[in-house]
């Protein structure tokens, strides 16, 4: 089949739609994982997203459920016992592993077919649903709508803490409010890219973004775009190629953008 | 538009403790329009931990703080606030001009419309001659460059209190001088009352109209010729201050205070306590 065979076929429309609505809410978020230096937190989320995706399916059989009930638990675990980033890199460290081979374990009770568990952590973009496109949409729209709400003292409580919370704004309050955001974020991203490859939507269009301006506006737009090439060209990519994985093609051109901008960089920026 | 010297906040009996150590005891005073009040003593005599108290970001008090100027948003006067220095990181996706932006509507939610604000904006970086650098990345500037659009910062949105926390810190002299000059200028311009943390007194002493000095637990607040005598020091201290005055300069000499070096590192150990509550 050539490309516009494939987009005939729903599975394909399905997978290009997914990828669009979590490369908006990603391209969103990701400037301000890189300000509150949450890569490391966004890795955790994600994996242990798959502790709860086992989770969930061995309990309910729904995986997806599960993967967001343990990015949400995890990220309240974060906001709680990590307010510096040291303290909070160590522990994820430490729950990070733990939470993995737990993952592992439950996944080994399963009887049925775990390819829902093991979609988690490599993606499935191809194998989306309806109900989950729904989901993904309704994931984006309250993203989008609460970052427009919060977006300026988000980023004050983000560069300036401590004159942030001078200033009267809730800066615990926000703390909070964005973890649950990437948590959301990250587990809608983890069915497209998988858990393993997230950092490809959430990490590096941001930094890719920095390297050619310093503006706060303008680096998130330039996210949004970058996360949207990534991951729309990865499936298109993948569809071309016939036999290699869109994640595998997203994290790919995700980087390959980063390289091009970081030999854009000058010390202006 | 000088305001009178009427009061913006006044502290009655206000005590601070952290952990089990006592700051300060009754501290009673009054802050009016256009004083300039340098905050002295040794690290760790609650320095920090006063403007932490006025910004109500300080858990353990008891005592009283009343705000005076109750036409103003919240009941509370409208504070700026230039805190201890910390660089920022260079990577951080931040201009000079956007910091100065964030003290004039960071904290508001939703669109705003932005135009008198870039207005505004552009006055003060002019004003504290800034506007060359503003729009480089905040983390790539130098250590002063860096104070400077702190104190722009402080001072756009008109704040009728500017509580200042050693801002004077790591500049080189010239500096130092240029940037007290405009924290003075300001302040005899709007009306606002200065607090301004320092080790370091000879830089803003032209400027200074009170001086709260606090030691061992224990407080002073007068007017500088009436603190900066050996007598008075060494009865705060309970040692031995030689307070010598030397081409317009003051040397306070003796006991375990910093303020005598002209180039005092300091080290305070409340600097970050409001973060961790």
């Amino acid at each position: 089949m050539n490309i516009n065979q494939y987009l005939s076929q729903p599975f394909a429309i399905h997978g290009i739609v997914a990828a669009i609505l979590v490369a908006i809410a990603c391209g969103l978020i990701a400037p301000f994982v890189m300000m509150r230096g949450l890569a490391f937190a966004v890795h955790g989320t994600s994996e242990l997203a798959f502790t709860g995706a086992a989770a969930g399916l061995l309990t309910a059989q729904n995986p997806i459920l599960g993967a967001y009930v343990g990015a949400v638990i995890v990220a309240t675990l974060i906001g709680v016992f990590g307010n510096k980033e040291k303290e909070r890199d160590s522990t994820i460290g430490v729950t990070l592993a733990f939470g993995l081979g737990v993952g592992v374990l439950l996944l080994s009770y399963y009887k049925g077919f775990a390819s829902s568990a093991t979609n988690i952590l490599f993606g499935n973009i191809f194998g989306v649903t309806n109900w989950q496109i729904w989901l993904l949409g309704a994931i984006t729209l309250l993203v989008i709508l609460i970052m427009a709400l919060i977006q300026r003292p988000l980023l004050f409580a983000s560069v300036d803490p401590e004159v942030a919370r001078a200033k009267g704004i809730k800066v615990k309050v926000l703390n909070f409010l964005f973890l649950y955001l990437l948590s959301l974020t990250v587990t809608s991203a983890a069915q497209v890219v998988g858990t393993l490859l997230v950092l490809s939507l959430t990490v590096t269009p941001a930094i890719a973004a920095r390297k050619i301006s310093a503006k706060p506006v303008t680096v998130t737009i330039y996210s949004i775009i970058f996360a949207l090439i990534s991951s729309v060209g990865g499936i298109f990519a993948s569809l071309e190629s016939g036999n290699i994985r869109p994640s595998i093609l997203v994290s790919g051109i995700s980087f390959l953008i980063f390289l091009i901008c970081n030999a854009l960089h000058s010390k202006q920026y | 538009m000088r305001k009178l010297p009427t009061p913006i906040i006044k502290l009655h009996n206000v005590t601070c403790n952290i952990g089990k150590r006592l700051l300060w005891e009754n501290l009673d005073i009054t802050i009016n329009h256009g004083e300039f009040i340098a905050i002295l003593g040794p690290n760790g005599s609650g320095k920090t931990s006063l403007l932490k108290v006025i910004l109500d970001q300080f858990p353990e008090m008891s005592g009283e703080i009343e705000y005076c100027e109750e036409n103003r948003v919240l009941g509370k006067p409208l504070i700026g606030y230039i805190p201890q220095q910390k660089p920022f990181d260079p990577t951080v996706p931040l201009t000079g001009r956007d910091l100065v932006n964030l003290g004039l509507s960071g904290n508001r939610y939703g669109f705003i419309k932005s135009q008198i604000n870039n207005e505004r904006v552009n006055q003060i970086l002019e004003r504290m001659n800034c506007a060359d650098y503003a729009d480089k990345p905040i983390g790539t500037l130098s250590g002063g460059e860096q104070q400077r659009l702190r104190a722009a910062q402080s001072m756009v949105n008109q704040p009728d209190l500017l509580l200042c926390d050693e801002p004077l810190l790591s500049l080189d002299i010239p500096s130092q001088q240029n940037l007290a000059a405009q924290i003075h200028e300001y302040s005899q311009e709007t009306g606002a009352a200065v607090l301004f943390v320092t080790h370091e007194i000879n830089p803003i002493l032209p400027y200074v109209s009170k001086v709260l000095y606090l030691a061992n637990g224990k407080w002073l607040f007068d007017k500088p010729e009436k603190i900066f005598k050996s007598r008075v020091l060494s009865k705060l201290y309970g040692s031995k201050i030689e307070v010598i005055e030397l081409n317009d300069r003051l040397l306070i000499v003796g006991g375990e205070d910093e303020s005598l070096t002209t180039h005092g590192h300091h080290h305070s150990h409340e600097g970050n306590f409001g973060d961790e509550h």
